[in-house]
């Protein structure tokens, strides 16, 4: 298999260059972030006013942690490192909690990012020929834009279809012959599964790729998108402190997802003692940006989880890769005193053919203990019309669960189609549990 | 043989009442009908006037269903009627997994309907000992 690249020379480029392009331009950030009223009091605090004072990359843990808190308080523009004028665009994101945060992107920024972008999209084997349709929201949301710039970089025909309106957007790609789209995993499946229902046939359509984001999920639930649309699906990992789309991407071989480490600084830590973790065991993700200036961002604290994976990938590409983010630190569920991630809980119900693509995980409170139930649709096309195959599915998956989380569910069997079904972040998790 | 629908659904208010409403629209007729409970869920058990319409009609509106053979046998509708056929069974030890009954003609004849683990085999030793064993066809002009 040839390697289809955007950018060899930095995609190839040897370890020690690439490490020493690290830390010039670790240097670089340092003095954007030292013209930012947030870091100035943070670095001074620690004795660093000067970059140089930045001897070695190693030097890089002696900085404090960022943390989606310290973007709040910072908001909004207690994190700007140059004159408004200079800046051309900003996203904020809202979270869940209502406090916003922004990011800045200066015309280098947005220029660096449709590069980031561009090699992504190229390393999934993707070209100018193909006809490409973002299905993500356009918008505050950085999916949409971010792979709108770097697909029309790489010369794709770009249909910013958004995200929704599930009829207009097979309508686009039967009329358009759309080769390549980029949507949640969530997304892809509602699509797939409306394919009978708005009367098409797949071999109407054109597709071949899919970049899947903006949604942790497994790898059954990339085989089942798969097989069920017949195309390949490529894992994308973005999040919008590090501009959004872009940060790590996997290539043909599907072997994780190389990071950019010419554009970015990743440390892998324990959530908990903060101290960093050996390579190749997971822990929380934290990021230094090194090429943005708008909004530099030292030691983030991104809250996912994950792990680098050791040895070269067939590729060749030199950027290390990221296993498929397994959750988020704080999407973590305490159960019983026991931590179980939604995404292990996806693993086993993906796993399992007879249950369909929705579920929903439900915890409450049964006298003082915590109740986890575990609601899943049934396949219409597996169903035998046995009532104790039924029973025997809902033993089998309860038991399966219990393996792997250690905690006991009850699991509940639904009618295909009666669990809520969301077009955007699918939100998988109810905690009806009182707060304390 | 005949068949019969098999249908998952949700034990809450309004889900019958879904599939009786399908029915209606596609002008299928029901003869009989049992609910499996299970709890939280249950299997609809259908005997209808044509089945593969049902399943297709109850797909196409997202329900799990599907067909199953299913014995069914015109009895008498008269003291020792059903004894008669379950004699036979218990004869050749065959087990019945579930069952229900319709009477068509009463006081005449009515119709019995099983499932059992080898549902041909079933058919060819009742109808050796002069039982009918009906087919979709026979149901349909019930």
């Amino acid at each position: 298999m040839s390697v289809p690249v955007w950018s060899p020379a930095i995609e190839f480029m040897e370890r020690e260059a690439l490490e020493r392009l690290q830390l010039a331009k670790l240097r670089e950030t340092v003095a954007w972030a030292l013209k930012t009223p947030f870091y100035q009091s943070r670095l001074h605090e620690i004795g660093l006013k000067h970059p140089e004072d930045i001897g070695s990359l190693r030097d890089l843990r002696k900085l404090p942690y960022t943390t989606k808190d310290d973007l709040r308080r910072a908001y909004p523009r207690g994190l700007l490192a140059l004159d408004l004028e200079r800046a051309i665009r900003l996203h904020t994101s809202s979270g869940t909690t209502g406090m916003p945060t922004v990011i800045y992107h200066s015309r280098h920024d947005i220029d660096h990012w449709t590069e980031l972008v561009a090699r992504c999209i190229v390393a999934t084997g993707a070209t100018a020929h193909d006809v490409f349709q973002n299905m993500t929201s356009y918008g505050l949301f950085t999916g949409g834009l971010g792979l709108h710039y770097g697909a029309e970089r790489v010369g794709m025909l770009v249909i910013p279809a958004s995200s929704g309106n599930t009829n207009r957007q097979l309508q686009l790609m039967r009329h358009f012959q759309t080769t390549v789209v980029h949507a949640t995993p969530s997304y892809l499946l509602h699509l797939q599964a409306s394919l009978a229902g708005e009367g098409i046939d797949r071999g109407q359509l054109a597709l071949r790729k899919a970049f899947i984001g903006a949604e942790p999920h497994s790898e059954q639930t990339r085989r089942k998108i798969e097989e069920l649309l017949e195309i390949d699906a490529y894992n994308s990992y973005g999040l919008s402190e590090m501009n959004g789309p872009g940060v790590a991407f996997e290539c043909v071989y599907k072997t994780g997802l190389h990071l950019w480490e010419d554009a970015f600084i990743l440390e892998v830590i324990d959530p908990r003692t903060l101290q960093a973790l050996p390579e190749g065991e997971t822990g929380e993700i934290v990021m230094t940006t090194l090429q943005r200036q708008a909004t530099p961002l030292l030691r983030y604290r991104t809250r996912d989880l994950s792990h680098l994976i050791s040895g070269n990938c067939p590729c060749g590409r030199t950027h290390r890769r990221l296993a498929r983010i397994k959750g988020r630190s704080d999407d973590m569920l305490i159960i019983n005193g026991v931590n179980v991630f939604p995404s292990q809980i996806e693993d086993v119900l993906m796993k399992t053919p007879e249950v369909g693509t929705n579920y929903l995980i439900q915890l409450d409170k049964r006298g003082s203990l915590d109740r986890l139930v575990v609601k899943a649709e049934i396949r219409a096309k597996l169903f035998t019309g046995d009532p104790d195959t039924l029973d025997d599915l809902r033993e089998r998956i309860g038991e399966l669960l219990r393996s792997v989380i250690l905690v006991k569910p009850v699991v509940e069997l639904h009618e295909p189609g009666s669990l809520p079904v969301s077009e955007g972040k699918a939100k998988r998790v109810v905690d009806l549990r009182p707060a304390f | 043989m005949a068949e019969q629908v098999s249908v998952f659904i949700e034990n809450k208010p309004g889900r019958l009442n879904a599939i009786t409403a399908l029915l209606r629209e596609r002008g299928i007729d029901i003869r009989a009908m049992t609910i499996a409970d299970h709890r939280d869920y249950g299997v609809v058990k259908l005997l209808v006037s044509d089945p593969h319409a049902a399943r297709s009609v109850l797909t196409d509106h997202g329900f799990a269903a599907a067909l199953k053979p299913i014995l069914a046998t015109a009895i008498e509708d008269q003291p020792g009627g059903l004894h008669g056929l379950l004699e036979i069974l218990a004869e050749n030890q065959i087990n019945v997994l579930d069952a229900y009954g319709f009477v068509v003609e009463p006081r005449h004849w009515a119709v019995w309907c099983m499932e059992v683990a080898d549902p041909v085999e079933t058919a060819r030793l009742v109808t050796a000992q002069g039982f009918r064993v009906l087919d979709d066809s026979d149901l349909y002009r019930v």
